[in-house]
């Protein structure tokens, strides 16, 4: 035989090798793949944004001299005692149940420090998280699991959440791993159980009850308290206009890079839009309403960095919320816990299975022996940190394009690198003034 | 007893007052007039105060309640006593969706009929409803007790968690994983009770109640049982 040049093998694009093995995890388990984390597949995102920054027709700031404030204002529009954040950038509502004690205690300590606020999730407030969180919002969700008046009245904020980013009309689950003693006392459910969350709220449906079950909250608690409406961003267009009719003092849209803590894979890549598309979207049915800048937007799904941010505000947003980068700052998916993580049949930095408790980083985990390996005043040190690098960053971007408050970044300050990101944010494509749908063709 | 005129005075003076009560030891009572079906009504109160309302209230009212002894002389919207947490609620008449929503705590009697939705993901309620009640009602109930003298209509208890179900009527249907359950000693007893502070002890007697609650098959995801979830 002479060695003939033979085809080499050739992986399909369509069933790619995780493709077929996914189809094989099925066709063995009969039951759909559950994970945490967010969306893994690539989109469009604030990666394809770029800033212009000043030259001569725009003068930049000095770097180190001119202020560049960073401070924003929530719940202006009805409550008696609004939100004053040193910060744009918020920690996002993540469940005690979802997360250890100690990992919502160095939320606290870390948002605090930096100036800025974090939010309680699916299972109510835990008193490590009140306790070290000057500014604390409290989520009213479907589940309404250890909902009462006395925590909604020391919370400093409330937020009605009607979806998620990774999720958008889907409702919560909490594997019965997570469900220790104390998680079970605090939703008033037995230990152990597999417990789901419902998706729909169970006193309220619609724009006009919704408006109701506002004037309620804020009744019950005197009027004082911003409320925030968090919406999956689905049609944000729309759920922005009827949340600010609702009375709304803030609108929450969370793209679908948003981090979960456990939903189904499938969920979590095919539902939702990604957050680029969701901000001019949000912002328009502001600016229709004459209520940009009064009803607060904050928004949130794969915010990584200073640039990040600094992109988010220029396209109108007035704050962010992170998750995922959190939990990274404070240490999870860390690569010192490689040995464990192969133990559990993956790597750093692709750990997804928060859903099952055995976090090595001992943050998304009930487990006694594995939190009690997280140092909270240390992680919170580390979340400290890492939002100071988060502002300072966004704040060099905006004195390079000549703004005094990140606040006054703009549209005009940014260009797009694809024709998708153009599109969706509203941007011209860099070096030509071709935004598509909007200018031309 | 101190008259309010809602609709002269308004629902923020009105709610201010209540919850101004917090701390008060003696129980102090108050009466509502014109209420005129508004939403709220008496909602976030936190102290030992009989209220009473004049007339029909809308959406929430004794929403939150603690301690309060709220009364309605006629109809109450949805949500009434909304995740109460302790106290009495009291309806004369009829309520609509979501009665008792949520409710961790405290006692709920709606003298007429309930609509749908009733003790809907309740966490400890008790309530008593001396008519019927509408569909789907006590879904994903986590514990408490829901009495119905009368019927109840399709999907009782649906996804049920440790709520414990009465009726003495028909029950249209049952919801997925909710089951009927044998009557023992200690549920006579406890429903004995509940019937007297629910003020329908003259209307029914124990024995002639059925008992309703969860399966528990649906408490570990289990593939087999994909259609129910
Ligand atoms: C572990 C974890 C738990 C979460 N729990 C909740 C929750 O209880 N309620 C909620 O509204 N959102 C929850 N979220 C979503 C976050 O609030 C937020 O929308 C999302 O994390 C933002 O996207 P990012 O992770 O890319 O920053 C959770 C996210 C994570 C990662």
């Amino acid at each position: 035989m002479t060695d003939l040049p033979r085809t080499p093998p050739r992986y399909s694009a369509t069933f790619t090798p995780a493709v077929n093995a996914e189809i094989r995890r099925a066709a063995a388990t009969g039951i759909y793949d559950i994970r945490g984390g967010g969306t893994k597949r690539h989109l469009p995102h604030f990666d394809d944004l770029l800033f212009l920054g000043a030259s001569i027709s725009r003068y930049p700031l000095e770097g180190y001299r001119e202020k560049c404030a960073t401070d924003v204002w929530l719940g202006t529009r009805h409550a008696k005692k609004p939100i004053h954040l040193e910060i744009p950038v918020t920690i996002a509502g993540m469940s005690f149940g979802a997360l250890s004690g100690p990992a919502k205690e160095a939320l606290g300590r870390g948002a605090t420090m930096a100036g800025t606020s974090t939010t309680t999730g699916d299972g109510g407030m835990t008193e490590e998280e009140r306790g070290h969180s000057k500014t604390l919002v409290y989520q009213y969700l479907p589940s309404r699991y250890g909902m009462n008046p006395d925590d909604l009245r020391r919370a400093d904020a409330i937020e009605i959440v009607v979806g998620q980013g990774a999720k958008p009309g889907g409702g919560g689950m909490l594997l019965g791993q997570k469900i220790s003693d104390r998680v079970a006392t605090m939703r008033n459910l037995p230990k152990g159980i597999d417990q789901r969350s419902a998706c729909r709220h169970p006193d309220w449906t619609g724009p006009d009850d919704l408006e109701i079950k506002i004037m309620e909250l804020r009744e019950i608690t005197d009027w004082e308290k911003p409320i925030y409406v968090k919406v999956g961003g689905a049609r944000p267009y729309y759920d922005t206009a009827l949340a600010v009719k609702a009375g709304a003092d803030v609108v929450v849209v969370d793209g679908m890079q948003g981090g979960t803590a456990a939903t189904q894979d499938v969920f979590i890549e095919h539902v939702g839009m990604p957050i680029l598309a969701c901000i001019p979207q949000a912002v328009k049915a502001l600016q229709d309403l004459g209520m940009h800048r009064k009803v607060q937007l904050i928004v949130s799904g794969g915010i990584r960095s200073g640039a990040d941010v600094a992109k988010a505000l220029a396209l109108g947003a007035d704050a962010v919320a992170i998750g995922t980068a959190a939990l990274i700052a404070l240490g999870d998916n860390d690569p010192r816990w490689e040995e464990e993580y192969q133990k559990l049949g993956t790597t750093a930095d692709a750990y997804d299975d928060w859903h099952e408790g055995r976090d090595p980083a001992g943050i998304t985990t009930q487990d006694p022996d594995l939190y009690s390996r997280f140092d909270p005043i240390l992680g919170g040190r580390r979340l400290k940190n890492y939002l100071k690098v988060m502002t300072l960053e966004a704040q060099t971007i905006a004195r390079a394009c000549g703004k005094n408050h990140l606040h006054n970044l703009e549209p005009e300050d940014l260009c797009a690198l694809t024709i998708e990101a153009a599109a969706m944010a509203g941007v011209p494509i860099a070096g030509t003034s071709w935004i598509p749908g909007r200018t031309g063709f | 007893m101190q008259t309010f005129d809602l609709e002269a005075q308004g629902l923020r003076a009105l709610n201010a007052a209540l919850h101004a009560l917090k701390g008060q030891t003696n129980m102090t009572a108050w009466e509502v007039v014109n209420p005129r079906g508004a939403h709220a009504i008496a909602a976030g109160v936190d102290a030992l105060v009989d209220v009473t309302v004049r007339g029909s209230t809308g959406y929430y009212c004794a929403g939150m309640n603690k301690l309060a002894t709220i009364r309605v002389k006629g109809s109450a919207g949805p949500g009434v006593a909304e995740n109460m947490m302790s106290g009495t609620v009291i309806i004369d008449g009829d309520a609509s969706q979501y009665a008792g929503a949520t409710g961790r705590g405290g006692l709920l009697v709606i003298k007429g009929n309930a609509s749908s939705r009733c003790g809907i993901s309740m966490k400890g309620i008790d309530i008593v409803v001396h008519g019927s009640i509408g569909h789907m009602s006590a879904f994903m109930a986590q514990s408490g007790n829901l009495v119905v003298l009368g019927d109840a209509g399709d999907a009782l208890g649906d996804s049920l968690y440790e709520a414990r179900i009465f009726v003495r009527g028909r029950v249209k249907s049952l919801g997925a994983d909710c089951i009927e359950k044998e009557m023992r000693d200690e549920h006579y007893a406890a429903l004995e009770d509940l019937l007297r502070r629910g003020e329908a002890d003259a209307k029914a007697r124990p024995e002639e109640f059925r008992r309703y609650g969860s399966a528990r098959k649906l408490y570990t995801f289990n593939i087999d049982n994909a259609s129910s979830y």
